[in-house]
């Protein structure tokens, strides 16, 4: 196998993987990195969401070897506990989770849409997240924070 | 990476290590020499406090619990009644959960019990108490001061006059060796500091930071992964695997059949991943489906176990001699729990003992299980829970378990299985789907007299317990039996009301034995449930039967009220007698500046868009948690689109142990029960589920644009804490039906209301009166229907 190189989060790896294998799969199981998760595997869901030169992506159908040389950057990648991104204290703020498995695709697709469009209207806000689930429904929280997150960027 | 740690590590982590340990400080061999704290199950004996906390010298507590945290808050609300209890700050409690080797076994953290459960009169929160009241014990002999001249705070125990102790000092590293004491004293809510305080649930920076640890991110040294090859239809049976179909997959370890269960091993995930799509497996076909579109007919054609709840007697008479009778028929189809991440688990299965990290409810029942799939001794098995993603009941968290279980074991090695989003569809046990018949008889007053219901709800396996592994898909495949139904007619109700199912509507008198157990006026009563075997796998979905019959009956007592002309909130106030449950309707129906009248709303036309408001009320499972929900919606005439715009609930689960938690579990239930109502339906062809991605099974994203949510708590100090996190759910579909009747002046009595299903009843209301399409829904009332007119 090839040894593909990575650039995450700031980092650079290199790893010997199929070239197919998707993004997600190194990132998870290479790199032990807990933010991008297995939702579907389909592109459906938005849990394996990670940021690609600033696009969200779903990582599940994205192979590992279409990221060569560009910059991947995970929910672990944009703050940290002691230093939140102000999404992720947005989000913090407005304790908008319940089990949180879905936060990686509800938060960096906000983040990946109001960085480059801040004044996105609350209609592009929800044709972007149209394609992200949370099945516990903490939707009306989640909606407050992009919205907090909106406003305190401005 | 995950080390195992024995409770022994644990205690000598939280500095409380006992001297009597032997010198072995492994997990296993599990022996009985090893001493009480390594022997295993019965070695967390609950009724010692030494089983529930543990106290270090540096004063911080240890805590156990049998009930986890599955995103619904309980580390938090848990971890305020330790420190509450034992009065010290909430940063100075570790509470560590669900862990075969180390907790009370507390069987299955479901059915809105783990606060009643730890928070009432036992279990945890008596440990807590008990162990405050021997430090103050300890320190008064110390000290040679009377016990009630001594006050505890912030881990200090203090005396008038001046002297203090820090619980560190009085027993840290040391066991109380001391029984739970049923009499300790509780700290009443009144004097509460930590709880009914609304703290942030204590994962979220970790979740929002992506650092949080799920069972998804377990990484065991040596671990590989395995995948699953389910049987593409239900009841298939495996007729030859070729395993030479998989030869060639790079890092492929071992293609595992054991019966109808197959499986494979390789060193990537995405090898596996491979080897399970390529693995060419012949299957011997299952049997027909029972066609989907008859399937509510289906249903009350089988044969049933039935069980009378009610029944005075009288039903049939006063039925004959009523006013007017007011017949109607729900039905409600399988829905999925359709967790985000599909299911997850990692298992080290060596020839001497086992341990699983599972996202399962039930640590001690999995363990059982795991120890029969393997043939391992119970006690060489050791179940840790780490979270999954969200399950709302018995998603495929426990049958993922034994799948990792069964390859480990057949690879030898440490084995990581994460099954697919078509796996997760088929592998899970559906929230039930049911039929519900209703019929009361009314007087000219319009009073109700009479109420007679028939519910039939699908069954086919379920939670697997200590001793029914085959109650889950991969449990069967492996060769164990599921529990079904066998037929048998009802015998006459005895003891108490049971109502753990709310099969019997709030508004009957609930009367066994000459005890009156009911939430309601109506004293002529017959509820009958009759559970039918089911073709695929059933198990509890948040609120499970809980939910499908007060959609019935919150939808019913609506039409009733409708056909008398009476106002849906003044009318279910007029049949109820329980005070809490009348408490939480008017609550809701204040904030909510309910707007009393009979549905459907005059003056609403009947093209465009109409708005109406509908209300439901439930006593979840009859009295642990009580909740009211109107809900505001918008109903596209031309598309059959229903958009709810606001809802408001009022909730009372007794004292309020933590505020913006109990709002957290309100909306995101609300909002699910939202999503089941409007789009959530398990569908199938001749032979499988067809429902098998997010394209097929319709959950409402993030995009829709959120109705306002307004939660009225009313907090009761002075009674017992009920479960709170499925009353709200409860109420959804009914409250939504009930508005849109309320706007259009059509009845839904079929969950999901789809856009063609809400076209179709608008349609139907518009048409003449005799129609085919409502033979199932049958009025046979002397008046006709309330129009718009």
């Amino acid at each position: 196998m090839p040894a593909i190189p990575l650039k995450v989060n700031g980092n650079g790896h290199t790893v010997d993987v199929d070239p197919a294998t998707p993004l997600l799969y190194v990132l998870s199981d290479e790199l032990q990195l807990r933010g991008p998760k297995f939702g579907c595997g389909l592109a459906q869901c938005g849990a394996c969401t990670v940021i690609v030169q600033g696009r969200a992506v779903r990582s599940c159908v994205m192979p590992v070897s279409a990221v060569t040389g560009r910059e991947v950057t995970t929910l672990e990648g944009i703050g940290t506990a002691e230093k939140p991104h102000l999404i992720q204290e947005a989000f913090i703020d407005e304790g908008a989770s319940q089990c949180g498995f879905c936060l990686s695709g509800v938060i960096l697709t906000a983040k990946a849409l109001l960085d480059e469009n801040p004044r996105a209207s609350e209609e592009q806000i929800r044709q972007a997240m149209s394609g992200v689930l949370c099945r516990c429904f903490t939707h009306a929280r989640m909606v407050r924070a992009i919205r907090l997150y909106q406003s305190r960027r401005a | 990476m995950r080390r195992e740690l024995s409770r022994r590590d644990f205690l000598k982590a939280s500095g409380a290590l006992v001297v009597s340990f032997s010198a072995t400080s492994t997990f296993a061999p599990l022996a009985a020499a090893q001493g009480p704290f390594d022997t295993h199950a019965s070695h967390v004996d609950p009724l010692k406090l030494d089983s529930w906390l543990a106290v270090a010298s540096d004063g911080t507590v240890t805590a156990y619990t049998g009930k986890c945290d599955l995103g619904q808050g309980m580390q938090t609300v848990q971890t305020q009644l330790v420190a509450e209890e034992l009065c010290v700050s909430l940063g100075w409690v570790k509470l560590i959960q669900c862990d075969t080797s180390v907790t009370p076994d507390q069987g299955t953290t479901s059915g809105s019990q783990s606060t009643p459960t730890n928070f009432n009169a036992r279990n945890l929160a008596q440990a807590a108490a008990t162990a405050r009241e021997a430090l103050i014990g300890m320190a008064a002999e110390t000290l040679g001061v009377p016990i009630d001249q001594l006050a505890a705070k912030d881990g200090i125990i203090s005396s008038k006059g001046g002297s203090r102790l820090s619980y560190g000092e009085l027993i840290g590293g040391k066991q109380f060796n001391l029984p739970v004491n049923p009499a300790a004293k509780r700290r009443s809510p009144r004097e509460w500091t930590v709880l009914g305080q609304p703290v942030p649930s204590m994962d979220r920076v970790a979740l929002v930071t992506g650092t949080f640890e799920f069972v998804h991110n377990v990484h065991v040294p040596g671990m590989v992964h395995g995948r699953v090859v389910r049987p593409p239809q239900a009841g298939a049976t495996v007729a030859n695997v070729d395993e030479r179909s998989v030869e060639r997959v790079p890092g492929l370890i071992k293609v595992v059949v054991r019966k109808n269960f197959v499986g494979v091993v390789a060193e990537k995930q995405w090898q596996a991943a491979q080897a399970a799509k390529q693995l060419k497996v012949e299957w011997k076909p299952g049997p027909v489906l029972p066609p989907q579109a008859d399937f509510y007919s289906f249903i009350r054609k089988q044969p049933s176990r039935d069980f009378m709840l009610v029944d005075s007697k009288d039903v049939d008479a006063k039925l004959k001699s009523a006013a007017r009778v007011v017949k109607a028929v729900y039905s409600y189809p399988y829905q999925a729990h359709g967790s985000i991440g599909s299911s997850c688990a990692v298992a080290d299965v060596r020839a001497d003992r086992a341990t699983i990290w599972s996202p399962t409810q039930s640590v001690y029942p999995t363990q059982h299980g795991i120890s029969m799939l393997t043939g391992l001794p119970l006690e060489s098995v050791r179940v840790i829970f780490v979270r999954g993603s969200g399950c709302y009941g018995l998603n495929a968290a426990d049958t993922v378990s034994y799948d990792a279980a069964l390859l480990s074991q057949a690879a030898g090695k440490p084995v990581r299985v994460q099954l697919t989003r078509h796996d997760e569809f088929i592998s899970e046990n559906y929230g039930s789907a049911c039929v519900i018949e209703q019929q009361v008889g009314v007087d000219a007053s319009g009073s109700i007299t009479a109420w007679d219901c028939t519910s039939w709800s699908v069954s086919l396996g379920g939670r697997p317990g200590y001793e029914t592994p085959g109650n889950v898909i991969t449990g069967m495949l492996a060769g164990f039996e599921p529990e079904t139904i066998t037929p048998r007619t009802a015998v006459e109700p005895s003891g108490e009301l049971r109502n753990g199912s709310n099969a019997v509507p709030s508004y009957v008198a609930g009367c066994v034995s000459g005890k009156c157990g009911g939430g309601g006026s109506v004293r002529s009563e017959r509820v009958l449930t009759r559970a039918v075997k089911s073709p695929f796998f059933t198990g509890p979905l948040r609120s499970p039967l809980r939910l499908q019959n007060t959609f019935a009956h919150e939808c019913f007592m609506d039409e009733i009220g409708a056909r008398v002309k009476a106002d849906p909130v003044a009318y279910r106030l007029k049949h109820l007698s329980d005070p809490r449950l009348m408490d939480v309707v008017k609550a809701a129906a204040k904030t909510a500046n309910w707007d009393a009248r009979p549905s459907p709303k005059r003056g609403n036309r009947r093209t465009g868009v109409a708005k109406g408001r509908g209300v439901a009320c439930v006593a979840y499972e009859g009295d642990n948690g009580y909740a009211a929900l109107v809900a505001e919606v918008e109903v596209d005439q031309a598309t059959g689109r229903v958009k709810p715009t606001r809802f408001v609930v009022a909730l009372d689960c007794g004292p309020i142990s933590n505020p913006d938690g109990l709002r957290n579990q309100a909306e995101g239930g609300i909002l699910q029960g939202m999503s089941r109502a409007l789009g959530e339906e398990i569908t199938w062809d001749d032979h499988q589920v067809t429902s098998i991605d997010w394209r097929t099974y319709h959950s409402l994203p993030l995009g829709i644009e959120p109705p306002l949510i307004e939660s009225v708590l009313i907090d009761r100090p002075d009674a017992k804490a009920t479960g709170a996190g499925e009353t709200a759910i409860t109420l959804a579909a009914a409250a939504i039906g009930n508005a849109i009747f309320d706007a259009t002046g059509a009845r839904i009595r079929q969950v999901p209301f789809t856009t063609e299903r809400v076209k179709a009843a608008l349609s139907a209301h518009g048409a003449p009166k005799s129609r085919s399409a409502q033979t199932l829904q049958t009025i046979a009332s002397l008046t006709k229907p309330s129009s718009l007119e």
